[in-house]
């Protein structure tokens, strides 16, 4: 089946063909891979998806893969859980969690863009992979590339967390830990993408990785057996994966696999880096950049090139956009650990904070359907907690002493 | 006043294949007016029909971004860099 018709660009509608480019020659509009729906649609159905592996490839024919896949086979099919104590806790009817913070393998829904890219790298005939990252697409990327016997060049802000960047280490990369902010990282890597040939899974593979997004939304609508959520509150770095989950939604339609879309899409970000929920408050489709100050530092992108599709998507969608604080982010992630047991990274807290100020304002209703997606896992950002959380109880081995602390406890909670 | 440009793949075929380019003009609005006169062309594909900066551009002067400086009214001076870079995706 011939699925695809090379790329288009997304602004003068220009056709180019398949090849590792990303922007317009004549506009600069972004690139996108453009695909036959008509041949796609009777042949692409519920069955046939159901009928593939439990991972994001069984949405293989909705991917821009030609032949087969070369690397990460495991990724995706994540859980969506129910999420009745924090639905509780917030006083709401129905709270779904996508949760990618056990996405394998390296626990974040960076795992479908990267395993989409570098398989195309290896189509592309590329022996180098590289990119520019805020920690978790460093940690996929390098991962990926080691399964792939791949060389792979990661670049990276100086001051990333530890944890991510032993997560990539270990994988055996060159990381080029940079002087700046991911900003400043991410222009770098647009020139050296330039001058050297390699493939940049976000700049010139950019087309292609940005598709294996639509993964996480296919799956939540199949999870919820084959329906739309009322609304689905997603974190906002460059701004992408919003854009993705809500063409995931329409491709959906435009198949046949769903009757309506009905989603709301709403954009979370923190207050000290949240140029694209601004642009919603302000209702303006002009994104002012701005100089990151959070302790989400996955989503610490401060000219996110994919900012004014996800205004876009907001408006279109009728939902909208919040801020949470760095206080807030740190309470989110807590409220979801003691809630639902689960373990997620700043952007999670920023997810969750989030959620719960749009259900405060009202602009979620509280009888509605709620997706809170989940992209990222708490034990790579560890260090923003230790000054929320209590000391645990020390004794001595004896049963004495144990029996004196219980006591204690019980003391200072009743 | 020469000032180094950096042009990205996409427009180097309006340039003839230079990735970097000498250009004068003591702000980035007049810096575009003299790429114009070099490499006639170039002024459509960085603005719009407003004259505004395309959307998915950005420039920067020495590594700043003009929209943290004073835009297209941004001064330039001998010896500066000044890079045209397509917007990209995050990670």
């Amino acid at each position: 089946m011939e699925k695809l018709n090379g790329l288009r660009c997304r602004e003068c509608g220009r056709h180019y063909e398949a090849a590792p480019i990303h922007v317009c020659e004549f506009c600069f509009g972004p690139l996108e891979v453009d695909y036959r729906y008509d041949a796609l649609k009777g042949v692409v159905t519920r069955e046939s998806i159901a009928a593939g592996p439990p991972s994001m490839w069984r949405y293989k024919d909705l991917l821009p893969i030609d032949g087969d896949v070369a690397v990460g086979h495991h990724v995706g099919f994540t859980p969506l859980i129910r999420a009745q104590n924090l639905a509780d806790e917030l006083g709401c009817r129905e709270i779904w969690v996508k949760n990618d913070s056990v996405c394998h393998p390296t626990w974040s829904f960076k795992d479908r863009v990267v395993s989409v890219a570098v398989t195309k790298a290896r189509e592309f005939a590329f022996d180098t992979v590289a990119c520019a990252s805020t920690g978790n697409l460093a940690n996929s990327v390098a991962a990926h590339s080691a399964e792939g016997r791949l060389k792979s060049y990661i670049f990276i802000p100086a001051d990333l967390e530890q944890g991510k960047v032993l997560a990539t280490l270990v994988y055996n990369p060159t990381l080029v830990a940079v002087h700046g902010t991911y900003d400043e990282v991410n222009r770098l890597c647009s020139e050296i993408a330039d001058k050297y040939r390699w493939a940049f899974v976000n700049v010139n593979f950019r087309p292609y990785y940005s598709e294996g997004s639509k993964s996480y939304g296919f799956e939540i609508v199949e999870q919820l057996g084959w329906k739309t959520p009322a609304h689905i509150v997603v974190p906002c770095a460059g701004g992408s994966l919003i854009t993705k989950i809500w063409k995931a939604i329409k491709e959906l339609k435009t198949l046949g696999l769903i009757d309506r879309v009905g989603t709301r899409m709403h954009a979370a970000q923190a207050l000290g880096c949240g140029p694209i929920v601004t642009m919603i408050k302000n209702d303006t489709d002009v994104l002012v950049p701005v100089r990151p100050n959070t302790i989400a530092k996955s989503l610490a992108i401060g000219n996110p090139a994919d900012g004014y599709y996800a205004y876009k998507v907001a408006k279109e969608s009728g939902g909208s956009g919040e801020h949470a604080t760095d206080e807030e982010i740190v309470e989110g992630m807590l409220l979801l650990a003691r809630t639902e047991g689960i373990f997620t990274e700043t952007a999670g807290g920023v997810t969750v904070a989030a959620a719960k100020k749009l259900i405060e304002r009202g602009v979620v209703p509280r009888d509605e359907s709620i997706v809170i997606c989940i992209t990222g896992n708490g034990l790579k950002t560890p260090d923003c907690l230790q000054d929320s959380l209590d000391a645990h109880v020390k004794i001595k081995p004896s049963l004495s002493a144990f029996d004196r602390a219980l006591a204690d406890l019980k003391s200072h909670t009743s | 006043m020469p000032v180094l440009v950096r042009i990205p793949t996409p427009l180097r075929a309006l340039t003839k294949g230079s990735a970097e380019i000498q250009a004068k003009g003591d702000t980035v609005d007049n810096l575009i007016g003299d790429l114009e006169r070099q490499y006639p062309g170039l002024k459509d594909r960085l603005l719009d029909e407003a004259g505004e900066l395309r959307r998915f551009i950005n420039i920067y002067v020495n590594q700043e971004d003009i929209r943290f400086l004073q835009a297209k009214k941004t001064a330039l001076k001998d010896g500066d860099e000044v890079s045209i870079v397509p917007a990209i995706a995050g990670g």
